[in-house]
């Protein structure tokens, strides 16, 4: 086969296949009766709530000062009591000298709040960034003791990390919450991230594992011929070592771990995924926001991939 | 200094066992170099791993400066510390630079300071002639410059013995001679080295004393000259015939 030089057909090739299928996609999608409202996606990344101000007193109104956008009203009691509240300009609903009630709404204040997705987008950053330590952490230390020349601690090891495999992350999750959850009154985000670490050290315990045994023999030999004890080795020379070339699998294995996270959605934590199902039962969206949702986890995934690449790269000076 | 006595190591797997050392009894006093030499599978390499303790022998004893290596109550890393060796393979830290190569242990094990780690470093540096390395990584150096390297690395643990595992087979023959120099110059410093080595001229011009091993066994101890003119056994006439 001769090497083509030129790449700028193929790229032609891509750009008609993927328009190709994005219209095959458009065709099937418009034959259905179904309404995009794309219009109301914003507002549940970020929207302005507007919170009623109320009279705390029975009392007349003293003062009214327009600032712009702003509005401050300033309140006195029965009893000589002062208050002064801040509302929009175009939402106040008193006058000077007015007569003033408990309870009555005198404007209202906006500010702009995250919506469900961008809430729903930290829940997932947080519980993946917190397994993600923990599992790093488990997988470190059952890793070390899977290459452990003692037959009862590499055994332990190797249970553990068979279990956690052979299973489903779903039914470990459900297990955390339900079963352990219950019997240790743990709260569903403890038991889901729990779950989540867990499942996810079994998988760093192998690729540690793997790690490590791809060292040479005569590193640790050299490092201990030096007089250096067995943690020292391990700190200094083994484990640097091995973490380089480790990076990559480890790396994946964190990324997925932002996509598996959404299935602690399943005990009611209301991550990504879950405010995403939220929103639909009130918009009927369905479409538009699993398609966002979908992006969402794609953008995450995506940045953080550039990024190892990027520590990969300085991490190879030394190859 | 190094005393070997009836030291045996059994290999054992498979439903076979190999006694790869059998039965050494050796010794090197101080300031001494004893050179092993023998065909492939002689047991010196696995014989000069258990002087440091690296493989574990199942019977004798070695002691290192009277101290009984395989006792329970011998801290085995002090003992390292004192016994520096240099291998085939070299087994540089590939992720450390060549200064940290020789820093690293002076500071985690001799706990000196940086500033005295990095002088003694560059001291030895000097020494084995590639001063001007000591920010490269071991993959940027040539096979001769690394094994340079890795023994002014066990030199900067300040040993009291050096052992040399066939230091120049893994080397490309025109490095060999730059090798061979720095232990030539070490051995006239009164260094005390127990050398496994295939160079016959080596042996002939440096060793005090030259072993000779086959089959784990000691076959013939003697001065250089006795082996090279005129040795007593006749396997070890064999062996010189088919290496000379």
């Amino acid at each position: 086969m001769i090497a083509t030089e030129k790449l700028w057909p193929w790229k032609i090739l891509l750009a008609v296949i993927l328009l190709v299928i994005s219209a095959g996609i458009w065709g099937s999608v418009s034959r259905i009766d179904y309404e995009w409202r794309w219009y109301r996606v914003p507002q549940y990344f970020l929207y302005e709530a507007e919170t009623p101000l109320k009279t705390p007193f029975d009392g007349v109104v003293e003062q009214i000062n327009a600032n712009g956008a702003d509005t401050t009203v300033v309140m006195v009691s029965e009893s000589g009591e002062k208050v002064e509240v801040t509302v929009d300009s175009d939402s106040l609903k008193v006058a000077e000298n007015e007569d003033l009630f408990e309870d009555d709404t005198i404007g209202f204040a906006s500010e702009w709040v995250l919506g469900p997705l961008m809430t729903g987008l930290m829940t997932t950053l947080w519980i993946s960034a917190v397994a993600s330590v923990l599992g790093l952490i488990i997988g470190l230390i059952a890793g070390l003791m899977k290459i452990s020349k003692n037959y009862t601690i590499s055994t332990l090891a190797a249970i553990y990390v068979e279990i956690i495999r052979g299973t489903p992350l779903l039914v470990q999750i459900f297990i955390a919450y339900f079963f352990i959850g219950t019997v240790f009154d743990l709260s569903r985000t403890v038991a889901g991230i729990g779950a989540l670490a867990l499942f996810a050290g079994a998988y760093v315990a192998e690729i540690v594992r793997s790690g490590i045994v791809a060292i040479p023999k005569g590193q640790m030999e050299a490092a201990r011929s030096l007089g250096m004890s067995l943690t020292q080795a391990m700190i200094y020379i083994i484990l640097p070592q091995a973490f380089k070339r480790i990076l990559p699998p480890l790396s994946g294995q964190f990324i997925s771990l932002i996509k598996d996270s959404s299935l602690v959605s399943v005990i009611a934590i209301t991550d990504l995924t879950k405010s995403g199902r939220e929103i639909i039962t009130t918009t009927f969206a369905t479409f538009e926001i699993w398609l966002v949702v979908a992006a969402m986890y794609l953008i995450v995934t995506s940045v953080l991939s550039q990024f190892v690449f990027y520590l990969e790269r300085r991490l190879a000076v030394s190859d | 200094m190094i005393k070997a006595e009836n030291v045996t190591k059994i290999f054992s797997g498979r439903g076979v066992t190999v006694r790869a050392v059998d039965g050494v009894t050796a010794s090197v006093d101080k300031a001494e170099v004893v050179v092993i030499i023998g065909p492939s599978g002689s047991g010196k390499s696995t014989f000069i791993r258990c002087v440091n303790g690296l493989e574990q022998f199942n019977e004798g004893h070695i002691y290192i400066d009277g101290v009984d290596i395989a006792s329970r109550k011998t801290n085995i890393n002090k003992i390292r510390a004192e016994v520096g060796m240099v291998f085939q393979q070299f087994n540089l830290f590939p992720h450390k630079t060549v200064l940290e190569n020789l820093t690293l242990a002076q500071m985690k094990v001799r706990k000196r300071s940086r500033q005295v780690a990095e002088k003694k470093a560059r001291e030895l540096l000097e020494k084995v002639g590639i001063p001007e390395k000591e920010n490269e990584f071991p993959s940027r150096l040539s096979g001769g410059q690394q094994q340079r390297v890795a023994i002014a690395r066990a030199l900067a643990m300040e040993p009291k013995v050096m052992l040399f595992d066939e230091p120049t087979s893994a080397l490309d023959p025109e490095m060999v001679g730059e090798v061979l120099d720095v232990m030539k110059q070490l051995a006239r410093e009164g260094m005390t080295m127990m050398v496994v080595t295939h160079e016959m001229g080596f042996a002939r011009e440096v060793a005090d004393r030259v072993l000779f091993m086959d089959q784990g066994k000691i076959v013939e101890v003697g001065t250089p000259e006795h082996f090279f003119t005129a040795p007593r056994e006749e396997r070890t006439k064999l062996f010189l015939k088919q290496v000379l």
